[in-house]
């Protein structure tokens, strides 16, 4: 089954929304295609109606923003013009020969066990990114998740990692993340933060260029308060303890260098860890298009055109930048998109104050970027014991035996001298560390099946048309 | 001038490693030179399949079976390393005709020292019991094994204790007033050795340009696809009668066979097309929807399994479908081990006895004239490959 349509966009977070209805808004048929139950991403996740009926949610910060976004796509969908097909995971979008545009392939079905294929003349790749994870002595023990898992889960099914919660790690979305167990009545026994005050100071230019953002922190630093937790700065999480789950952890503070401070090591008692150390784009899609990337980031020119004709990308997958870059982004490249499609140059002058606030929030990103860093030694304070990869159950030591002893030197060769990498997530959750171990820069790994696909759906793809 | 070491190999791909291996066996000092890792090329981009039963008699079956004895000798060594296992190839026909064909292959396969024994329809469910039902029979190839490549090439060339210059671009292949081989140029420097071998796989026409002379390597694309770890559901390498015409074949079209394998890891390897297109690495949905549907018409089980990634490589191949391995009369000192195409694994350790053996001016084992450097003449001159065909 083939549906055809102008425009494809893949995740329907802030950078998608605002994109399909940018493109929507001037005629184009655009088909929204997201992994999750309902429209909204990360940031405007929502509890499903289920969840939602039986306690409802406290307002989201962003209600406005949110209400203006949905409301419009109900418009759009019920005048037909946007087709929102939710729990759609794409797999691949493919470059059809001779220009006759894209298929987007996807799973759906209570499995994901169903091949779907959408055709489309331009695809928008707005699927946001995934957590950064760099492990520790005792990080895979039970009770131990992500900050982004842990709000997931609380944002969409209204359910507390633990009782008592250490919140870990580095990046701005620590304190919304402890802000939001504490509202939700779990005990924050500590916010630990590995950047230092004095590194936000130095920076202090580029953020007082955005006093919203500034205040949103001041604003959830208040909200904790309140429930008596304080933000430890320069310290970091060394370890976890646990027989068969979470008992405690230990805190240790950094030094100026970002290195452990000897003798400042306490245990803290909790039966929840959440650990953040930012986001990471997800690039797999835009990659097996042929799309060039920057570093970790899919590369767009002003319109958000990524350099393969047809293709367009916007929000967290072209650069971690916070959902109001992705809305900013998104707008700007639905708009191309509906100038193109006509074979029309568009106006940048119609999309000014979108790419005012687009040069403000990336220069703001950058700024974060720089000060939220995680300590300067956590590649070393990885033990041989401890597991890098999850998936194939590989320690720190056979990566560091791989690189030392077999010839390794990249993150392709430990994989495949270890297996690292190998397994269900294909390696989005052991790269930063393997990349660690290995002594080389993260690159974003080839991954041509963004979701593991049946052999049945792949041998059921159409067959290829000679012309 | 200082000789930094008797021989400098270029490629630490399997080839490669096999050779370091064997010539520093027989007394020789040896550097391995690449300009990416360990098993960065195709050995890090194929299957292990150490395969005699693909092959008909000539001199690659020859080079298959001296391989297969050197891999099973080195499996008591490293068999655990490197994932070594005896496990055996399954060759399964579809219709009778193909029964026939198979037949007909196996007996000339016998003649020339290969076990291969014939299976009926009843015996196939035995052996695997997870195959199609209604397939007309097979063959079973017991010297058929398997090795994890890529451990492979890192184990062998550790035991080998060559030093290893990993990072280390080749740049120019040093040669004398003479015109014989002095060492490599890299980008970390010079090499300075009487003997170079180029097991640069399917770069290795490149690598001969450098050192002045000619060798048509050309890329053949794969792609496998694997799936999710399974519990042992496929226990020998199995794969249908009509890959064995294809592996022959001189078509530029994409041509897939299923061949289907377990892992002692758990994944399941189906592979591997084959399509000459240059070094385009894009995903071929047309591929992996063959390699797929391919397999599943052997294990219908597969349906719902996924598969969890797919990869590319580009299989280094020679004209006549045949490596070239020994000295080069043209550049004195210039030896090359490359061109295996889609077996390099199986025929690694062969190929890098007789390397040896033409290092140190021993007899080789097998006689090296089929896979003489210089068969294919110069560029442009007409080549002189069997059969006369031209890619
Ligand atoms: C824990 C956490 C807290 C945050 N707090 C804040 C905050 O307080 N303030 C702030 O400004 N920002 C915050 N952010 C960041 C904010 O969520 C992101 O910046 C924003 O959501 C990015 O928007 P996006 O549209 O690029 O991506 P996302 O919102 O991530 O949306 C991507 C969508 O794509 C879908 N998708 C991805 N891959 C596929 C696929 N292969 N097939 C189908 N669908 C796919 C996903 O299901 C998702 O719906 C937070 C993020 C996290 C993780
Ligand atoms: C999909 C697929 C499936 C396959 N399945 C099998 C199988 O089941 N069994 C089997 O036996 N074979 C199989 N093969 C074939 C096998 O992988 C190759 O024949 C084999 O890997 C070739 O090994 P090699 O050492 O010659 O080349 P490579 O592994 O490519 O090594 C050559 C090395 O030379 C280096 N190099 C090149 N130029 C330079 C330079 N100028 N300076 C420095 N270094 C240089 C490269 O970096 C590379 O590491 C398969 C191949 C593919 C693509």
């Amino acid at each position: 089954m083939a549906e055809r349509t102008r425009l494809a966009v893949v995740g329907a977070g802030p950078a998608g929304l605002a994109g399909a209805l940018a493109a929507a808004a001037r005629g184009v048929r655009v088909t929204l295609v997201d992994a999750a139950e309902q429209a909204g991403g990360q940031f405007f996740r929502r509890p499903a109606e289920a969840f939602a009926a039986r306690r409802p949610p406290a307002p989201h910060p962003r209600e406005h923003t949110w209400e203006r976004l949905r409301d419009a796509l109900d418009r759009y969908r019920a005048a037909g013009t946007v087709t929102h097909l939710t729990e759609h995971h794409v797999w691949c979008v493919e470059r059809l020969p001779a220009s006759r545009g894209f298929a987007v392939h996807a799973l759906c079905g209570p499995a994901q066990e169903e091949g779907v294929t959408v055709r489309a003349d331009a695809v928008l790749l707005a699927t946001g990114g995934y957590e950064r994870v760099l492990p520790f002595p005792g990080w895979t023990l039970p009770g131990v998740v992500t900050a982004g898992g842990a709000q997931a889960v609380l944002k969409g099914q209204l359910v507390l990692p633990g009782r008592t919660v250490v919140v870990a790690g580095t990046g701005p979305l620590l304190l919304p993340v402890a802000a939001g167990l504490a509202e939700a009545g779990a005990r924050v026994a500590a916010l630990v933060e590995s950047a230092g005050p004095r590194a936000l100071l130095r920076r202090a230019p580029a953020l007082a260029g955005q006093p919203g953002k500034v205040a949103e922190g001041v604003h959830y630093a208040a909200r904790l308060l309140r429930y008596g937790v304080r933000p430890l700065a320069r310290h970091t999480v060394v370890e976890a303890h646990g027989a068969d789950r979470l008992e405690a952890v230990t805190v240790a503070a950094l030094d100026r260098g970002g290195r452990l401070a000897p003798g400042t090591a306490r245990r803290v008692r909790c039966d929840a860890l959440a650990v953040g150390h930012g986001l990471l784009p997800h690039t797999d899609l835009a990659e097996t298009l042929g799309c060039a990337l920057s570093g970790t980031d899919v590369r767009v020119d002003t319109e958000q055109r990524t350099d393969v004709p047809g293709v367009w990308a916007a929000g967290e997958t072209t650069g971690v930048g916070g959902a109001d870059l992705a809305l900013a982004e998104g707008h700007i490249a639905g708009r191309s998109i509906a100038a193109r499609l006509r074979g029309t140059a568009p106006d940048p002058r119609a999309w000014a104050v979108a790419d005012r606030a687009r040069t403000r929030l990336r220069a703001f990103a950058a700024a974060l970027d720089a000060v939220y860093a995680p300590p300067s030694d956590w590649v070393d304070r990885m033990t041989d014991d401890t597991t890098v990869c999850r998936c194939e159950e590989v320690g720190a030591g056979r990566v560091r035996e791989a690189v030392g002893a077999l010839g390794a030197g990249d993150a392709r060769s430990v994989k495949l001298l270890t297996r690292a990498g190998m397994g269900w997530c294909q390696g989005r959750m052991c790269g930063p560390a393997v990349a660690g171990l290995t002594g080389c820069p993260l690159t974003p790994g080839r991954r041509p099946f963004a979701r593991p696909v049946p052999l049945g759906v792949l041998a059921g793809l159409p067959e290829p048309r000679p012309d | 001038m200082r000789l930094t070491c008797d021989v400098v190999v270029v490629g630490a791909g399997a080839v490669g490693a096999a050779c370091a291996l064997y010539a520093a066996r027989a007394g020789l000092d040896v550097c391995v030179v690449d300009r990416g890792q360990v098993a960065g090329g195709t050995t890090g981009a194929g299957e292990g399949n150490l395969l005699v039963s693909d092959k008909a008699p000539g001199p690659e079956l020859e080079l298959a079976l001296l391989s297969a004895g050197l891999w099973a000798g080195l499996a008591d060594e490293l068999g655990p390393a490197v994932e070594y296992e005896p496990k055996g190839g399954l060759v399964v026909a579809k219709t009778p005709g193909e029964l026939s064909a198979l037949h007909g292959l196996a007996e000339r396969q016998r003649a020339a020292g290969v076990a291969a024994v014939r299976v009926g329809p009843r015996e196939l469910a035995e052996l695997e019991p997870h195959l199609s039902p209604g397939l007309a029979g097979g063959v079973l190839h017991p010297q058929d094994a398997q090795v994890m490549p890529a451990l492979a090439a890192a184990h062998v060339i550790r035991a080998s204790g060559a030093r290893l210059h990993t990072g280390s671009n080749v740049t120019g292949v040093l040669r004398g007033r003479s015109g014989a081989v002095r060492g490599v140029r890299t980008a970390r420097g010079d090499i300075h050795a009487p003997a170079v071998v180029n097991a640069a796989g399917t770069w290795g026409g490149e690598l001969a340009a450098l050192a002045g002379t000619h060798l048509p390597v050309l890329p053949r694309r794969g792609f496998v696809l694997v799936t999710e770890p399974l519990p042992r559901m496929v226990r020998h390498k199995v794969y249908a009668a009509d890959y064995v015409a294809d592996v022959a074949s001189d078509s530029a079209a994409l041509r897939t066979s299923p061949v289907v394998e377990g892992t002692s890891a758990g994944p399941v390897l189906i592979g591997a097309s084959r399509e000459r297109i240059g070094f385009d690495r894009a995903l071929s949905l047309p591929a992996v929807r063959a390699l797929a549907a391919g397999a599943i018409g052997l294990f219908p089980f597969l349906e719902p399994v996924r598969a969890l990634r797919t990869y590319a490589g580009f299989r280094p191949y020679l004209p006549d479908h045949l490596p070239a391995i020994g000295p080069d009369p043209r550049v004195p000192g210039l030896l090359h081990a490359c061109g295996h195409e889609g077996a390099g694994i199986g025929l690694a350790t062969g190929t890098g006895r007789l390397i040896a053996q033409a290092l140190t001016g021993e007899a080789t084992e097998l006689d090296l004239g089929p896979f003489r450097p210089d068969r294919f003449g110069a560029p442009g001159t007409s080549p002189a490959t069997r059969g006369g065909q031209t890619p």
